[in-house]
């Protein structure tokens, strides 16, 4: 399909608390056409999260958008009043949560819970069809004796059958994207791997987008089509998922690599992590906020920011000094 | 379900047991006899006490007493009704109605202050009304009971002349008035306190994220998705709340003059009508344990992860 489903452009998000204002997002642009899915990938606290939360226009106080567009089918929903924004969330876009054990009300059954996200944008639909529709979402995420389970409370199921329940109700109302705010990290490895399978095969069903946020790399190699890589509230790199992990171009994604587990290394290969500690965003370094902790650092690295340039096909971006060549298209968002 | 109430009420009954031994002789370890007067003579008392049975061994007199009870014979009074019996004096005499009447309101009345303001103050966090409500309720539980029903005696009732300072029988509305919101005060500023911290516990729980994400509207958050999970602490409270109004209730009595059971318990005491101070021990403590009961059931049907036939509760 052409166009774009999703364009986040400048997105500024800070958090005003009593010591100083934390940078949390500062400026990252993406889009997202239809049927595609995007991963995010970075370490804790380098704003995934905040920043699809402020898509979803669910940032709690003290934090708040300062800048930025966030267009969702050609409309700016930043834009949009408390009403509108309602109607949007669960119905056009759906979100799930990193840990499915504390994510449903433990005192409604999961009938209620799912059917609830149904009748609350659509007012004329009958209770029977809502409970005929919430069942067949349950099976449709792999949960067996749907009408039984219907009535169960949260307590009598499992991690995985929880985030399986979690998806079943973002996506009840058929919405056009998932944000799914690293929805297999609190799982065990297996279960994970079976709630990939299932987003996968949900995704081929259909034509729903996906914004992906996760800081496991093999997850994002499994699902995602695009990826970019955040840091301290910045795009790093960005690209299809092929160009990131077999032509990586930003020391900060080659360092994220280089500090995974692989299969085919040697049984005594160590994995290198990338040395220094995450930027304190209440006070970020001047210049490119990964600088300080990269080994190819430079003089300018440390005095301006390095801009977005177009390093190679298919939109493959990287925010690195050593990207800047004389020729070098700009891409610069601003 | 029906084992659970089953146990309960044979745990009831041994908890009374218990209170009944430990009632009975607590009170007989106190010297005296509800007989000896200025003008008695040693042989009038010692006529009187092998009358009523007083002269048998303590355990003697004691296994009577559980035997009566177990076929509804609660004993005589000894001396403030001398030979009316004492099941006649609490039931028909409309002293456990007058105290139910008060203590029922100021429990009503508790919840539907409590709960609502503490709603309140968790959805206005940090601001004025917070901290308004903030005053009150500190004040209100750390007042004791005797000053509020005196401190509204003096003010509504004397200086105001607004509402009768003695209620008496509570024949008119106005009577109620000043003992019910003297025995409410303390508990609907402590249930306000306890809805506030388990609303603002609540609202930052990941499944109000989740219903936000829905789609849902704040009122449906709040009210179906925060408010009954903050329930929860404040249900557990109404079974010492029952405790509070119960022994709250003899003050407030003795304040404004009602012929409640809390004011002719203390007399019991004061008089040594054993019999009288037995039974409306076992009678109360029946109530109070009837409540936490109910406290009980509510909390499973509030909260469906507790399981009431599994465990001890």
């Amino acid at each position: 399909m052409n166009g774009k489903l999703l364009e986040v452009k400048n997105l500024q998000v800070s958090f005003f608390t009593s010591v100083g204002e934390v940078k949390a997002v500062n400026g990252i642009d993406y889009s997202l056409g239809y049927n595609e899915v995007m991963g995010i990938v970075g370490e804790s606290g380098s704003g995934k999260s905040v920043e699809a939360y402020a898509i979803m226009g669910l940032l709690q106080s003290p934090g708040r958008v300062v800048g930025g567009n966030v267009l969702f089918q050609g409309e700016d929903i930043l834009n949009y009043d408390a009403k509108q924004m309602t109607d949007l969330r669960g119905n056009k876009i759906s979100m799930i949560f990193q840990n499915p054990m504390t994510c449903l009300n433990p005192v409604y059954t999961i009938g209620n819970q799912l059917s609830e996200a149904l009748t609350c944008h659509n007012k004329d639909i009958s209770k029977a069809d809502a409970k005929a529709r919430a069942i067949e979402m349950l099976e449709f995420v792999g949960i067996n004796n749907a009408d039984k389970r219907f009535a169960q409370y949260p307590h009598e199921f499992s991690g995985g059958m929880r985030q399986r329940a979690m998806i079943a109700m973002a996506l009840i109302c058929d919405p056009k994207l998932l944000i799914a705010d690293e929805p297999t990290t609190a799982l065990d490895v297996t279960i994970q791997a079976q709630i990939i399978e299932l987003m996968k095969d949900i995704q081929k069903k259909t034509d729903m987008s996906i914004v992906f946020i996760t800081h496991n790399l093999g997850v994002v190699a499994e699902i995602c089509d695009k990826v970019t890589v955040m840091y301290a509230g910045h795009v790093m790199e960005q690209g299809a998922v092929n160009d990131i992990f077999y032509n990586p171009q930003h020391p900060y994604t080659r360092g994220l690599l280089r500090s995974m587990p692989r299969l085919d290394s040697e049984s005594h290969a160590r994995m290198i992590p990338i040395e220094g500690t995450p930027v304190d965003l209440l006070d970020p370094p001047k210049g490119c906020s990964f600088g300080p902790r990269c080994e190819h650092c430079m003089k300018i690295c440390l005095r301006n920011d390095p801009p977005l340039v177009q390093i190679g096909e298919n939109g493959h971006l990287s925010a690195c000094w050593l990207h800047v060549r004389h020729g070098a298209e700009s891409k610069e968002a601003k | 379900m029906t084992s659970f109430i089953l146990k309960r009420v044979g745990s009831a009954l041994i908890t009374l047991l218990v209170v009944a031994a430990a009632t009975f002789f607590l009170m007989n370890a106190v010297p005296g006899s509800p007989f000896v007067t200025e003008k008695s003579t040693p042989e009038m008392v010692a006529r009187a006490e092998a009358k009523y049975g007083l002269d048998k061994p303590m355990v003697v007199q004691f296994v009577n007493y559980v035997k009566g009870y177990f076929v509804g014979d609660m004993g005589v009074s000894l001396k403030m009704q001398q030979d009316t019996s004492v099941a006649d004096i609490i039931f028909n005499q409309n002293k456990l109605t007058l105290s139910t009447r008060v203590g029922a309101f100021a429990l009503l009345l508790a919840i539907i202050l409590g709960i609502p303001s503490g709603c309140i103050a968790a959805y206005n966090r940090g601001n004025g009304v917070d901290g308004a409500l903030r005053v009150i309720t500190t004040i209100g539980v750390a007042i004791p009971g005797f000053v509020v029903a005196t401190g509204l005696l003096v003010l509504v009732g004397v200086q105001l002349q607004w509402l009768p300072v003695r209620s008496g029988s509570l024949e008119t509305a106005s009577a109620f008035i000043l003992p019910v919101i003297a025995l409410a005060f303390y508990p609907s500023c402590y249930i306000a306190k306890l809805t506030r911290a388990s609303m603002l516990d609540a609202i930052n729980q990941d499944y109000i994220r989740t219903a936000r994400a829905k789609g849902l509207k704040t009122g449906t958050v709040i009210f179906k998705h925060a408010l009954r999970n903050s329930l929860i602490p404040v249900i557990t409270y109404l079974g010492p709340l029952t405790a509070y109004v119960i022994t709250g209730g003899f003050v407030v009595e003795t304040t404004f003059s009602i012929p409640g059971l809390g004011k002719y318990f203390i007399s019991s005491i004061l008089n040594r009508d054993y019999p009288i101070i037995m039974g409306t021990t076992i009678v109360l403590a029946a109530l109070i344990i009837f409540m936490n009961l109910l406290v009980d059931i509510a909390y499973k049907l509030v909260d469906p992860r507790i399981n009431l036939s599994k465990g001890d509760e």
